[in-house]
C-alpha cells in the first residue's frame, strides 16, 4: 500500500512538473507581453528594456523557468504583474469561492442525476424512462455557459428570483474568518447569509451541474438496468422485497462503481467550466481571476492558477480511485 | 391425503409478442414436508415454473390461465407487492448458480439476515444469531468469521451452503430449489445434495426440487413430475416412476442417464421416432387448447 502511495505521489509530481513546464513555455511564446500592457503607448525602448529586465523576461525562457521553479519549490510563486500582490495569497483568496461553487454543482449533479437514474430504472420500459432520456439528451446538448445564459434570462431577468452577479450581496456584513462563506454560514447558523449565498450561487451551480447530471443519470441508469437482471436481484425478489427496495439496496451499490469513474473525469470538466461560468455570473472565484490574468498577460498569476487547477484534477482522480476501492470489496485487499 | 401446500393448476404462460406457450397447462402439487421432483431437459420450462411460483416471470412472459395457490390463497389474484410479501414470508428459493446469486458488495451476514429482519420482523441481534446458527447447520466452520466476508472470498460450494442457509433461515414452509448442484463440482454436488436432504428432513420443509438428473430424483424425492416442452407428461410417485415409467419420454430420459457400470447402454440419444412422437403430442395439445379457447 505504501509502495503504491509512493508511486502515486511520484506520478503526481511528474504531472504537475509537466503542466508547469508546458504552461510556462506556452504563455511566453504566444503573442502579447505583459510589459506592453503596463506601459503607456509611446514608451521609449529604453523604458521597455528596463522593465523587461526588471521582471527577468529578457533571459532565455528555459533560464526563466529554472528561476521560477527554484522559487516555487520554496513556496514562492512570485508577484502578480497586474495586481502587484503575492500570487499564492491571491489564489488562496479566491480558491474557496471556486471550490464551494464546484462542490455545490457536484452535489446538485449527483442528487439530480442519481434521482433521475433511479426513477428511470424503477419505471424502465415506460413513458417515464423515455421522458427522462429526452431530458438527459436536452441537458447534454447544451454546454454549461449556455445554460448559464438561459438561467440569467429566465430567473434573473424575466422572473428575477435569483441574483445574477457576484457571490454575496455587498450590503451584508460578513463575520467570517475563512473564504469558505457557505460552510461558515452553515457552521455559524447564519440562515440569512446562507440564503443570500444560495441566491447567488444556485444558478451558476445549476448551469455547471446540468451536463454532469445528465451524464450521471444516463450512465447510472444503464448500470442499474443491467444490475436488475442479475441473479442476486432475482433472489432478493423471491425474499419478498419490493421492486424499489431491491433497486436501492441490491442493485444501486453495484451499479454506482462504473458510474463513479466517469463522473470523476466529468467533474474535472466541470471545474474547467467554472472559468467561463464564473465570468458569466461575475462570481469572484479563481476562474474569473484566470480570465483577467490572461487578458493582462499576468504570467506569474496564470502560471499559479493553472498549477492549482492541475493540482485539483490530480486530487479528484485520487479521491475517485480511493472511493472505487471503498465501494468494491473485491478491490479492497489487493 | 393431506392438502397440498403449493398447488399449481392448469398454468399456461406464453411469450407476449409471439403468443408461443412456454408452459402448457401445468398442474402439480407439493404437500407439506414432501419432496417433489420437477424433471426435464433444458428448456422444458422447469425454471419458468419456479419463477411463476414466486411471481417473477420475465417481463416478456404473460400468464394465460391457471392458478398458483399457497396455503389455499391464490397468488395470481394478489397485487405484486402483496404477493411478494406473502411468498417472502412462506417460501424460499435456492438458485442454480451460487457464483452469481450472492450480491458481490454485501457481507454474507446481511445476505442471510435481510429477510429475517425486513420481511419477518426479527430483531437484528436475533437475526444475527440465527444466521450464525444456520451457517453452523450447513457445516461452515467459524460462522462468525464467514459472516463478515464478501462472496468473492468464498468457494462455489461454500457460497451454495450460504444460499441454503439463507433459504432455511426464515423457517419457510416451502423451498423451491432450481438445480442447486448443477454449477458445482461432482464431489461438491454430493455433499450439497446430502446437506439439502438432511436440512429438509430436519426442518420438515416442503421442497420442489428442479433437476435434470434422475439419479438425484431417486435419492431425494417422493413424487415427481416429468416436464417436456412445458407440458407435464408424467406425474407419479418416484418409486413407480422408476419401476414402471409410463411415458416414452421418461424412458428415453432414463436411457440417456450415464451409467458407468453399463457404458455401452448409456448415453443413448433419443430416437428420431420418439422425437417425432413428442412433437406430434405437443402439436395435438396445442390444437386442442386453441379449439377450447375459440369456443370461449
Amino acid at each position: 500500500m505504501s509502495r503504491n502511495l509512493l508511486i502515486r505521489l511520484g506520478s503526481t509530481m511528474v504531472t504537475l512538473f509537466g503542466v508547469a513546464f508546458i504552461v510556462f513555455i506556452l504563455v511566453r511564446v504566444v503573442p502579447g507581453n505583459p510589459i506592453a500592457m503596463m506601459l503607456p503607448p509611446g514608451a521609449s525602448d529604453a523604458d521597455i528594456a528596463l522593465l523587461t529586465a526588471h521582471y527577468g523576461l529578457d533571459k532565455p525562457i528555459l533560464t526563466q523557468f529554472w528561476i521560477w521553479l527554484g522559487r516555487a519549490l520554496q513556496g514562492d510563486f512570485g508577484m502578480s504583474i497586474s495586481l502587484r500582490q503575492d500570487v499564492m495569497s491571491l489564489i488562496f483568496g479566491r480558491l474557496p469561492a471556486t471550490l464551494e461553487l464546484a462542490t455545490l454543482a457536484l452535489v446538485i449533479a449527483m442528487a439530480l442525476g442519481g434521482a433521475l437514474a433511479i426513477t428511470a430504472a424503477r419505471f424502465r420500459g415506460t413513458a417515464v424512462e423515455t421522458g427522462i432520456d429526452l431530458a438527459n439528451g436536452a441537458s447534454l446538448a447544451m454546454p454549461d455557459f449556455l445554460w448559464g445564459l438561459t438561467f440569467i434570462l429566465l430567473f434573473g431577468v424575466l422572473i428575477p428570483v435569483f441574483a445574477i452577479s457576484g457571490r454575496v450581496s455587498p450590503s451584508l456584513d460578513l463575520p467570517f474568518v475563512t473564504g469558505f462563506y457557505l460552510i461558515e454560514s452553515i457552521l455559524r447558523l447564519r440562515v440569512d447569509i446562507f440564503l443570500d449565498l444560495m441566491r447567488h450561487m444556485l444558478m451558476p451551480a445549476l448551469a455547471l451541474a446540468l451536463p454532469l447530471a445528465a451524464v450521471i443519470a444516463q450512465l447510472l441508469k444503464t448500470s442499474l438496468k443491467e444490475a436488475m437482471q442479475q441473479d442476486y436481484v432475482m433472489l432478493a425478489r423471491t425474499k419478498g422485497f419490493s421492486e424499489t427496495r431491491v433497486l436501492i439496496s441490491e442493485a444501486l451499490r453495484n451499479a454506482v462503481i462504473p458510474t463513479l469513474t466517469l463522473a470523476g473525469v466529468q467533474f474535472t470538466f466541470l471545474i474547467g467550466g467554472t472559468v467561463i461560468v464564473e465570468r458569466l455570473f461575475s462570481y469572484e472565484g479563481l476562474g474569473n481571476m484566470a480570465i483577467d490574468a490572461v487578458i493582462n498577460r499576468d504570467l506569474p498569476l496564470i502560471q499559479g492558477i493553472v498549477l492549482v487547477f492541475a493540482l485539483i484534477f490530480v486530487v479528484i482522480n485520487l479521491i475517485v480511485d480511493l472511493s472505487y476501492a471503498l465501494l468494491n470489496p473485491r478491490l479492497r485487499h489487493g | 391425503m393431506t392438502e397440498a401446500y403449493l398447488d399449481i393448476r392448469d398454468l399456461s404462460v406464453a411469450l407476449q409478442h409471439s403468443g408461443d406457450r412456454l408452459l402448457r397447462r401445468v398442474s402439480l402439487a407439493v404437500r407439506p414436508g414432501e419432496v417433489h421432483a420437477l424433471v426435464g431437459e433444458s428448456g422444458a420450462g422447469k425454471s419458468m415454473i419456479a419463477r411463476a411460483v414466486f411471481g417473477i416471470l420475465p417481463k416478456a412472459v404473460t400468464i394465460l390461465e391457471g392458478q398458483v395457490t399457497i396455503e389455499g390463497a391464490d397468488l395470481n389474484g394478489m397485487s405484486e407487492a402483496a404477493r411478494r410479501l406473502f411468498i417472502g414470508k412462506r417460501a424460499a428459493f435456492i438458485p442454480q448458480d451460487p457464483l452469481t446469486a450472492l450480491n458481490p458488495s454485501k457481507r454474507i451476514a446481511d445476505q442471510i439476515s435481510d429477510r429475517l429482519i425486513h420481511i419477518l420482523g426479527m430483531p437484528k441481534a436475533k437475526a444475527h444469531e440465527r444466521a450464525a446458527a444456520l451457517l453452523e447447520e450447513v457445516k461452515i466452520a467459524d460462522p462468525e468469521r464467514v459472516m463478515r466476508l464478501y462472496p468473492h472470498e468464498l468457494s462455489g460450494g461454500m457460497r451454495q451452503r450460504v444460499l441454503i442457509a439463507a433459504a432455511f433461515a426464515g423457517e419457510p414452509r416451502l423451498i423451491v430449489a432450481d438445480e442447486p448442484t448443477t454449477a458445482l463440482d461432482v464431489t461438491v454436488q454430493r455433499q450439497i445434495l446430502a446437506l439439502i436432504a438432511g436440512m429438509q428432513a430436519r426442518h420438515g420443509t416442503a421442497l420442489l426440487f428442479i433437476t435434470h438428473n434422475l439419479g438425484v430424483v431417486a435419492k431425494l424425492c417422493q413424487t415427481a413430475s416429468v416436464l417436456y416442452a412445458g407440458k407435464v407428461v408424467e406425474q407419479t410417485s418416484v418409486r413407480r416412476l422408476f419401476a414402471d415409467p409410463r411415458h416414452a419420454y421418461t424412458r428415453a430420459l432414463m436411457a440417456a442417464t450415464p451409467r458407468y457400470d453399463r457404458p455401452e447402454e448409456s448415453l443413448k440419444p433419443a430416437s428420431p421416432e420418439l422425437m417425432g412422437e413428442l412433437a406430434r403430442e405437443v402439436a395435438e395439445t396445442d390444437a386442442l387448447w386453441a379449439k377450447e379457447r375459440a369456443h370461449g
